[in-house]
């Protein structure tokens, strides 16, 4: 034996003996996980969140989290002998003076942007797939918890520098805080230790930022893949794959060399984007004071579809008895997200419910063959896009020639028109893809040959598809895949006839042919 | 034949399929050259990294297509850290793809449910425990724990309270005064009607009372924009026409929506907008909202000359600025 070999072999030794941890290890070294694009969107999303850790922690070396004035005199020279927080002051440094320190900053800003993009990505795929389906429905919460403090964390993160652009996020920040009914102003001043914009905030969002949440983050991460492993993955429908098998590449060696060298792709394409792509320029903008603004003010992406919404709302307030309460903000700020969230959040309780399916589901659905529950996801898709769109109306207007005036209105009616148009279109399409499914199993792929036939008629050749096709475009109706239709007690009354109403518009499909339809199609032909 | 439908059947996971690296020696050869090269180029990019730290010049500028003039050293450092993390990566998966073994394996699932004697066994378990600690029994100990858990919550928030003192009468007063001379933001100097030309719009903040340091609170209540018209163009009210001189109007410049600096004036059609959420305010009008979600004018300040012939305040705002909020007395606007 090599000394290596031994050495290796004495320390697995010593820590066996100390935790028991090789029966462990043994089962889990073969693990097996199944292989596709779509399931490394969540490794994206936890890859960017060790890139933001590293890089954060490199930048918290640097970054004064202080709103003490200074007088600022870094080689940046157009900002040269300006008055400045700490915080800007301390950002520049970082920029300018510190080697490398603008690369971190920019690769902290993409990771973040892609942490945020994956996550959703992410989200979408488990939601059109049915992922979230029992037993999975504490992973899907801690999803949506994950989202929610990741667009929190992203909106402190960009606040900290307190240059010009931030310190105006932070202001409309604090006019939600200071909208909330009876106890506003004490928020706020609580919060803020005083006044707008006083010295306490930044030095107390900089230690939710690096220490709150990401502790945070670690602790909800951590419980999201334990779940992961324990429940084994996911898969999607194909020969082979039951609800009572997982298909894959074991953990060692492929899936180890796959996802750990998938964790250096993600951390080099992030490090291209900071290498070469500039993102937000503190410099440019000068230090934060609230008597100045810098026109085209726009929070990043995952903040723009709050801009939207509150950039839309119509302007009103209730004037009554000596208080004032401010719809115009309550609505698009807190009470719209938090309907959306808390529906988010629900929904696997309310499709069981209403599906009546309580069964264990580890085969993913193809989202075509759940038309109403990928019409209602690209429903929310679409209303987010509106709302994004109106969020950048004015950058909108000018590159189109379009009057912010219009994009508004457009967006004010278009929230409620188009994603209902949207649900149906979507519906619809899923029901064609299914027919389209149908004639491929019973009549073949198209070849685009063409033959004549003895009375002159030029058909097309069409070739049969392989028996894995088959199963994979039809199996979603075996017998035992299908839920129970709805109890008849359980149909009654106002709530019932909701459920049974819910419960027939999923189960719309057009049904999957079977080896009798074809064989019968067979024999009338041929 | 009988009338039941016959299904297709799932015909089981297809056989696997070779690569060439798997009974070629010599492709395998090549697929081991291949990921080699890539490690290596890893190793290339660190030692630019390396390289590009210490040896060049932190202030050298270079100009690059596209990206316009660039600092030297962070885009050097930028592509030697993406050269060195990439290549690991792809290297690895290269790795995986030729070279590890590409069999499919089939791992069995379990249901998560529990054995229903384990289940019962933890319900009787537990009751027995709970049982054991005489809870349900002894009422009065369920009662005080019940009270002192509910209370022991406020311990913690009751210590939060000092975070900050309570906003008394922040919120609805400015440092603006009777006879408050009107400084130039940023020059601190006072200014007079014939400084400011038709069409003209200029920031200023309020004298305050000598060896006061001004704040950015302050700023953040006290800023100002003045716009000079020719006095035809107002479309005012007796009073609020009073309220201005020789064509120049005061209005705060914090928006009433959520408290942006309402800093883009259009000559033109004398609309000031704000560049948070496109409130726009008609000036002519006394600042009426004609667009977007703020629900109040911006409120406006009276002003005059005092006997030096400098811009002074009238009067003190008569209507809180900014956004709203809840002790808000919005009845006169
Ligand atoms: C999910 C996690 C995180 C997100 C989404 C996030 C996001 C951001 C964003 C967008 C910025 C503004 C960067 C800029 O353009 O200047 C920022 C700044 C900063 N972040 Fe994070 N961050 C995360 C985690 C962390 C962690 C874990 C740390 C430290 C341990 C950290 C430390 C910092 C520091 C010190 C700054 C201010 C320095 C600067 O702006 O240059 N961040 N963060
Ligand atoms: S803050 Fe001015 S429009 Fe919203």
């Amino acid at each position: 034996m090599k000394t290596s070999q031994r050495a290796a072999g004495a320390t697995a030794n010593y820590v066996d003996e100390r935790t028991g941890a090789a029966k462990w290890l043994k089962k889990n070294l073969t693990k097996v996980f199944p292989d596709h694009w779509s399931f490394m969107l969540g490794e994206v999303a936890l890859y960017s969140f060790i890139i933001l850790l590293l890089t954060g922690t490199f930048l918290t070396f640097w970054f004064d989290p202080s709103q003490r004035e200074v007088i600022y005199n870094g080689s940046y020279m157009p900002l040269s002998g300006l008055h400045m927080s700490a915080a800007y002051d301390s950002t520049l440094r970082l920029s300018f003076d510190v080697r490398g320190g603008l690369l971190m900053r920019q690769i902290h800003h993409w990771s973040a942007l892609i942490f945020m993009s994956a996550i959703v990505a992410h989200l979408f795929r488990v939601f059109f797939t049915g992922a979230f389906r029992k037993p999975r429905e504490f992973n899907w919460l801690i999803g949506v918890g994950l989202l929610t403090f990741g667009i929190v964390e992203g909106f402190l993160g960009y606040s900290l520098p307190d240059d010009l652009l931030s310190g105006t996020g932070i202001r409309i920040a604090e006019a939600i805080l200071q909208a909330i009914p009876v106890v506003g102003s004490y928020l706020s001043f609580f919060a803020f230790g005083g006044a707008f914009p006083g010295t306490a905030f930044i030095p107390r969002i900089f230690i939710v930022h690096v220490l709150l949440l990401p502790g945070l983050f670690l602790a909800l991460i951590t419980i999201h893949l334990m779940l992961v492993w324990y429940q084994k993955h996911t898969q999607y429908p194909g020969p082979g794959r039951t609800e009572k098998n997982v298909v894959g590449y074991p953990l060692m060696p492929v899936y180890m060399a796959k996802a750990g060298g998938f964790f250096f792709v993600v951390f080099g394409v992030t490090a291209f984007l900071g290498a070469v792509a500039s993102i937000n320029p503190i410099w440019l903008v000068g230090p934060y004071t609230p008597g100045q603004i810098s026109a085209g003010s726009q929070p990043d992406w995952y903040m723009g579809w709050l801009d939207g919404l509150v950039r839309a709302a119509p302007p009103i307030e209730t004037h009554a008895f000596g208080h004032t309460i401010s719809w115009n903000i309550l609505i698009p700020g807190l009470i719209l997200p938090g309907i959306l969230f808390t529906g988010m959040a629900l929904y696997p309780f309310i499709e069981s419910w209403f599906t009546g399916d309580k069964r264990e589901h580890h085969l993913l659905d193809r989202p075509r063959n759940a038309p109403n529950r990928t019409a209602l996801g690209v429903t929310s898709i679409v209303f987010i896009l509106i709302t994004i769109v109106n969020g950048g109306n004015d950058i909108i207007a000018t590159h189109f020639h379009l009057t912010i005036n219009g994009i508004m209105w457009f967006t004010r009616i278009g929230l409620f028109v188009i994603p209902p148009i949207a649900f149906v279109i979507t519906k619809r399409v899923c029901l064609s893809l299914q027919r389209s499914d149908r004639d491929l199993v019973l009549h073949g792929r198209e070849t685009g040959r063409l033959v004549m036939m003895p009375n002159g008629e030029m058909v097309e050749v069409h070739e049969p598809i392989s028996d894995a096709k088959k199963w994979t475009l039809t199996q979603h109706q075996r017998p035992e895949a299908l839920p129970a239709p709805l109890p008849e007690s359980a149909t009654v009354g106002l709530k019932g006839k909701l459920r049974a109403r819910m419960n027939r518009a999923h189960a719309t499909q057009i049904p999957a042919p079977t080896l009798t339809d074809l064989k019968e199609l067979g024999e009338g032909h041929h | 034949m009988s009338n039941q439908i016959e299904r297709f059947e799932d015909p089981g996971l297809p056989a696997h399929i070779h690569r060439n690296a798997d009974s070629d020696p010599l492709a395998a050869k090549r697929a081991e050259r291949q990921v080699a090269i890539l490690f290596l180029l890893s190793a290339v990019g660190t030692v630019l990294t390396i390289v590009s730290y210490i040896y060049v010049k932190s202030d050298r500028y270079v100009y690059l297509p596209i990206m316009g003039s660039t600092n030297l050293q962070q885009i050097l450092l930028g592509l030697g850290l993406t050269a060195s993390t990439l290549f690991i990566g792809l290297g690895a998966i290269q790795w995986a793809k030729k070279l590890m073994p590409d069999q499919e394996e089939i791992a069995e699932r379990h249901e998560f449910r529990s054995e229903e004697v384990d289940r019962n066994d933890l319900v009787a378990t537990f009751r027995e425990r709970a049982e054991s600690t005489g809870l349900g029994r002894r009422s009065l100990i369920k009662r005080s724990l019940g009270v002192s858990l509910g209370l022991v919550g406020l311990s913690p928030l009751l210590l939060l309270r000092d975070t900050g003192p309570l906003p008394k009468k922040f919120f609805t007063t400015t440092d603006w005064a009777a006879g408050t001379r009107l400084l130039l933001d940023p020059a601190g100097t006072p200014i007079k009607a014939s400084d400011l030309e038709v069409g003209a719009v200029a920031q200023v903040l309020p004298e305050l009372p000598a060896g006061t340091e001004r704040t950015l609170e302050n700023t953040g209540k006290d800023a100002v924009l003045l716009i000079r018209l020719r006095p035809e163009d107002f479309n005012l009210d007796a009073q609020r026409l009073s309220w201005t001189h020789e064509g120049i109007i005061a209005f705060s410049k914090i928006c009433t929506h959520m408290g942006c600096a309402v800093a883009l004036y259009e000559q033109q059609t004398h609309h000031l907008l704000c560049p948070c959420h496109q409130s726009t305010f008609d000036v002519t009008r006394a600042a009426k909202v004609i667009f977007g979600p703020a629900a109040r004018p911006l409120p406006q300040l009276a002003i005059t000359v005092d006997a030096d012939g400098y811009l002074v305040a009238v009067q003190p705002f008569t209507v809180p600025i900014g956004p709203s909020f809840w002790e808000r007395n919005s009845s006169n606007g």
